[in-house]
């Protein structure tokens, strides 16, 4: 009770939200016209896309004006920091959900498809065995191995989380060519994951055969990496919004969430990668 | 609603007027409004649904509805009810009393609330409108399993981007729920002094945050099963239908218990006040709530005590599922207790709450015998499984938003409900539910199969008093209508503590509450 009273910001109506309804509402009829084979589909689609993109950068950048301009006490950012710590959290459970169904398959249902009736009965010969694509996908292919540009990305991105933790220093100790440098060289550090990445999908779908369509293995391997992919490529752009913001002069030493927020984001992902080159890739 | 409009209009209001004020508003009680609204033609929708669905068993044979039609009918009523209705219905009491009932100005993130809200009417359109494409919607039930699921036509995806989107509203919602509560109480409120309702809406939010996500990724996979040529839900490519329902379940469980956590909240906030004592037990209630809410995420395959697992697993889920049972039970006896030698009377919101007490737990009672395995491999998937949720979901969820609607209306109208229409309400309500699903518990022991339009003779007498009793039931509904209606319009004046027992902050305010409150935040002893 001791504590004095700071007044809360609470923003002025707001036109963006229902921006991003109708982005989000043509995306999604937009994207299931598409996959139903009607031309107005794609069309639904990346139009949604446009106005979710207006509206995350006027809604994002009226965010920086506030917080700029110094609307923001001690109370807001302590919303934003719980705020943030949630929302990782639920991208855990998004993982979780991939990761829990990679084990489901590996421990428990392909064992079972290669023991008792089922393999007596319809599928005669099925060893079971990770990794696998099934018992009735005959299409032989060559599974990914861990030491080849996995262990590189790993250093990588290991690496760029090691650059961010110095671009913080130096935001923190106002030496600020340190945050700008550290910055570009993790956004860099990303940029280089990411074309490893998608070099390695394609040496995957013309060498070794190995598709989203291949299997149990093709499945939860494309998407545990491609979600992970699509969340570096997502982290890459906050960070650069950072960057940008470092260049315009934002930031204070003791007063900079948004760099933060994007730092906690970049290193949830870092860590979702370990477990990822673990289980996906070395086990 | 015109009413409620002039009524806040004459608070400090400015900004834009008219239909631009509702979609671009950062003010909590105009975003609960409208939740609440949404949520009630949600309700109408599914209801709907229901009534078709009902019509259709009133006699064994195909009379009204094609099977195809049925099974649409079913799954979106289970979809419309769930993510339409009883979900935002909370999340639109949330919004009205969390900050009121804490202190805050408002929620932590305004302009997310909004966002939140408006994200519903397009995921509305997408689920509604699949009713009108090639195909139809979808009939795989709510529960979406595979592989029917990956079988279906164009409404199955319209299906899987509507869940996408409420996901998204749900998971902001809850992230803003969490945060104000954490962030915005006004000193002296520490959380062990917290309103009930507020702890429920804390506990659920946590479990929409961890288990929606779940849920997304879950559909995510049947949309790549369907499209993508991905195997998660085939056995032929290695994959395996069953363990879509494994992540469903880990979902779904939790998803019943935020459907019921906040009704508790609200009983726990009307039973006080009617019986005029405080709340016996607050701190066991709120730790019952906690460890209602971690065990949640520990009995999902009791859903799927037929589909296959090793004994062990039986009996653990089951063992675990039964202890669930234990806080739960805290619960009702802490508001037997409450209600114990307290000086009770029985204004609506009262009747609405003790109603739920007995029948709500019937519904446990049910849910035990689904627990054991051995009684579950006979009930599952039959009518007593229908029975069990119907009287946790209908008597317990929205017997809870009634009670909550009817202790809160003079808040937010400024006008006493009307005693006479809304007890009307409730015995019309309670009679006519306890018609349309007692019976079911007997066919489903009988054997009477769910999701089906047609049934064996033996099932024709009490499929047509439980018809009865759901046309009954959703006439009811309307008297509910008309007494909101009549409370926006007019009626006695409410003092700023409208009920003689109730304590809280929201009743230091005004009635109507005005536009803003809290701005200075209160000092709480
Ligand atoms: C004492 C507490 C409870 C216990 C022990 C319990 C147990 C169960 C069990 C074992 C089943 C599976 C039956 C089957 O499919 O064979 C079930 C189904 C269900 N329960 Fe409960 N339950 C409880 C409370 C609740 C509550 C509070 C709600 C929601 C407000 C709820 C909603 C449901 C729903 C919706 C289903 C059916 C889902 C479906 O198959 O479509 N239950 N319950
Ligand atoms: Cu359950």
């Amino acid at each position: 009770m001791t504590q004095t009273f700071e007044k809360y910001f609470v923003p002025e109506p707001s036109k963006y939200p229902i921006f991003g309804s109708i982005a989000l509402l043509l995306f999604g009829s937009g994207a299931a016209m598409w996959l139903n084979g009607f031309k107005a589909g794609p069309w639904a689609f990346f139009l949604g896309i446009a106005v979710l993109v207006f509206m995350l950068f006027g809604w994002f950048g009226q965010v920086v004006h506030e917080s700029e301009g110094g609307k923001y006490g001690r109370k807001v950012d302590r919303s934003f920091r719980w705020s943030m710590g949630w929302f990782i959290f639920s991208e855990v459970m998004f993982f979780a959900a991939f990761f829990g169904a990679l084990f489901y398959a590996r421990v428990l249902s392909v064992p079972w498809l290669a023991t008792g009736d089922t393999v007596e009965l319809l599928w005669q010969g099925f060893a079971g065995g990770w990794p696998t694509a099934g018992p009735d996908k005959p299409d032989p292919f060559t599974p990914m191995t861990a030491w080849g540009i996995p262990a590189l990305n790993t250093l990588i991105l290991l690496s760029s989380g090691a650059t961010l933790t110095w671009a913080h220093h130096g935001l923190r100790h106002d030496k600020r060519s340190q945050l700008k440098l550290g910055l570009l060289v993790t956004i860099l550090l990303g940029v280089l994951f990411l074309s490893l990445q998608i070099y390695e999908y394609r040496h995957a779908y013309a060498e070794l055969n190995l598709r989203l369509d291949t299997g149990i293995y093709g499945s939860t391997f494309y998407l545990l990496t491609g979600f992970h992919g699509m969340h570096v490529t997502v982290g890459a752009i906050m960070l650069t919004v950072m960057l940008g913001r470092a260049l315009a002069g934002h930031f204070t030493p003791d007063s900079h969430f948004g760099f933060e927020a994007a730092a906690w984001y970049w290193h949830f992902v870092d860590v979702v990668w370990l477990l990822l080159f673990v289980v996906v890739y070395l086990l | 609603m015109a009413a409620v409009m002039s009524d806040h209009a004459h608070g400090d209001h400015h900004g834009p007027t008219g239909l631009m004020r509702w979609i671009t508003t950062t003010n909590h009680k105009d975003i609960g409004t409208m939740y609440l609204v949404f949520s009630f033609i949600m309700f109408l929708s599914g209801g709907v649904m229901a009534l078709t669905i009902r019509a259709e068993l009133f006699q064994p044979g195909l009379q009204v509805v094609q099977p195809e039609f049925f099974n649409q009918l079913t799954t979106m009523h289970g979809l419309v009810m769930v993510f339409g209705a009883i979900m935002p219905a909370f999340v639109g009491f949330a919004n009205w009393q969390i900050p009121l009932m804490i202190g805050a100005c408002d929620m932590a993130f305004a302009r997310m609330n909004n966002w939140s809200f408006w994200l519903l009417p397009p995921a509305a359109t997408l689920l509604i409108g699949s009713f009108f494409v090639p195909g139809g919607a979808t009939a795989a039930g709510w529960t979406l399993y595979a592989p029917l699921s990956v079988q279906m036509g164009m409404g199955m995806d319209m299906a899987i981007f509507a869940i996408h989107i409420m996901g998204v509203s749900s998971i902001m919602g809850a992230i803003n729920i969490v945060v104000t509560i954490l962030n915005m109480r006004a000193p002296g409120m520490t959380m062990m002094k917290m309103p009930l309702f507020c702890w429920t809406w804390l506990i659920t939010a946590y479990l929409l945050i961890a288990v929606m996500p779940v849920l997304a990724g879950a559909v995510t996979m049947v949309l790549t099963d369907r499209h993508f040529g991905t195997s998660f839900f085939s056995a032929a490519g290695g994959g395996d239908p069953v363990m879509y329902q494994h992540i469903f379940w880990f979902f779904g469980h939790p998803e019943v218990y935020i459907m019921i956590l906040p009704a508790f909240g609200i009983i726990s906030q009307i039973i006080p006040t009617f019986a005029r004592k405080p709340l016996f037990g607050y701190a066991s209630m709120v730790y019952a709530t906690a460890s209602i809410a971690i065990l949640s995420f520990s009995v999902w395959a009791h859903h799927m005590f037929t589909t296959g697992m090793p004994a062990v697993g039986q009996l653990f889920f089951m063992y675990a599922t039964m202890l669930i049972a234990v806080p739960t039970g805290v619960k009702v006896f802490n508001w037997v207790a409450t209600m114990w030698r307290g000086s009770m009377t029985f204004e609506t919101p009262m009747l609405f709450a003790v109603g739920f007490i007995f029948v709500f737990t019937m519904g446990g009672f049910t849910g035990l015998i689904c627990a054991i395995a051995p009684i579950d491999i006979q009930v599952q998937d039959t009518y007593y499984v229908v029975a069990h949720f119907h009287y946790v979901l209908v008597a317990g969820s929205l017997f809870a938003l009634f009670a909550g609607a009817y202790y809160w209306l003079p808040k937010w109208t400024g006008h006493m409900p009307d005693e006479r229409i809304g007890k009307l309400h409730f015995w019309c309500s309670i009679v006519f539910f306890n018609i349309t699903f007692f019976p079911m518990h007997f066919l489903g022991l009988a054997g009477m199969p769910r999701r089906i339009p047609d049934y064996a003779l033996q099932f024709a007498d009490f499929n047509m008093l439980a018809s009865i009793g759901a046309f009954g039931f959703g006439l009811s509904q309307l008297i509910f209508l008309a007494a909101v209606v009549k409370c926006v319009r007019g009626g006695e004046k409410a003092a700023a503590r409208a009920w003689e027992g109730a304590e809280g902050l929201e009743w230091t305010v005004p009635s109507p509450a005005p536009h803003h409150t809290f701005e200075e935040a209160p000092v709480v002893k």
